[in-house]
């Protein structure tokens, strides 16, 4: 259920499908690293402060789901990556709530919420 | 009549002795994680593209579920609920009423992205962040799953142990962390008196 990369012409047609069928760690890794590459994307095109947090959140979730993977499928006596992730979400949820204070208090102090405006650091 | 009922049961048989040497079940285990994972990574790509900031919103509600379900798909039922009250709920909510408390003119082209030119440098950059982190997982030990469908017991009882016993300091710390982040909110969010007295 591995592929060969470092020999790609040597990769058939049935080792990809059956690379494909077997879900395994690689595939949640490579699906966290779209999802983190998705938010990463949206964090350096966003103009708005809203739209940066929902991209932060979504580089979290791709973290997470590589905690929780490894635990699943890695040697592990316990759970602990599980618990790692919960702490994780805990942090995660601190910074959304922090952030969307710091978004409320912007825009009633300088009426905008677009980033490129908050230019001074004197309100 | 009977001849015809075993010839149906013998028509079943051969398939579903047919679809084990095929390995169905692990079609359908994949069908299941294609489905979730294109769940999550098309509702991310609608959060990044769509003009609109509630709709983006709503789509990052989907793919807090569909990431959500994942979790479930790998044993992590506890994580799955977790994910569903956290994100798909309270993160969510906040994100909506962030959106509702913050006007803006135009409601239609509310979620406005940068120049074309920065679009495709920060495309380059992502995808390149993608890239380096695919061949990484591809060839470093973690490309097998070495332990798959190991058993660990039950996941609820399992975390509670460690999180009350081994990292109770962790939790602890996170329970402070919690409580900060909540009063540091409502400070911040609550107006100046003084300001408000001027306006």
């Amino acid at each position: 259920m591995m592929l060969d990369i470092l020999h790609p012409f040597e990769i058939g047609f049935f080792d990809i499908m059956n690379f494909a069928v077997h879900v395994g760690l690689p595939h949640f890794l490579l699906l966290s690293a779209v999802l983190f590459a998705i938010g990463l994307f949206g964090l350096m095109t966003k103009r708005g402060i809203i739209p940066a947090l929902m991209s932060i959140e979504l580089m979290l979730n791709s973290v997470n789901i590589n905690l929780v993977a490894f635990n699943r499928y890695m040697p592990m006596q316990d759970y602990a990556g599980q618990l790692m992730a919960v702490f994780a979400i805990a942090v995660g949820a601190c910074e959304v709530a922090v952030g969307v204070a710091l978004a409320f208090r912007i825009y009633s102090d300088r009426k905008t919420v677009n980033i490129d405006d908050l230019n001074s650091m004197k309100g | 009549m009977n001849e015809i009922l075993s010839l149906v049961h013998n028509v079943v048989d051969w398939g579903m002795s047919m679809l084990m040497e095929l390995g169905a079940p692990d079609l359908i285990m994949a069908g299941i994680f294609y489905a979730l994972a294109g769940v999550a990574v098309l509702s991310a790509l609608g959060v990044v593209l769509m003009r609109n900031v509630v709709h983006s919103a709503l789509m990052l509600t989907a793919s807090f579920i569909g990431v959500g379900c994942l979790y479930i798909y790998m044993d992590a039922s506890f994580m799955g609920a977790v994910q569903f009250l956290v994100y798909g709920g309270a993160v969510a909510i906040l994100i909506v009423m962030a959106v509702m408390l913050t006007r803006r003119p135009d409601m239609a082209h509310s979620n406005p992205s940068r120049g074309i030119i920065s679009q495709i440098g920060a495309a380059i950059v992502a995808g390149i962040f993608c890239c380096v982190m695919a061949f990484v997982a591809l060839l470093s030990p973690f490309r097998v799953s070495l332990a798959d469908g190991q058993i660990l017991g039950d996941s609820v009882t399992g975390i509670a142990d460690l999180m009350l016993a081994k990292y109770v300091l962790p939790f602890e710390v996170a329970a402070v962390l919690l409580l900060i982040a909540m009063i540091g909110a409502i400070i911040l969010a609550k107006r100046n008196p003084k300001e408000a007295d001027e306006l």
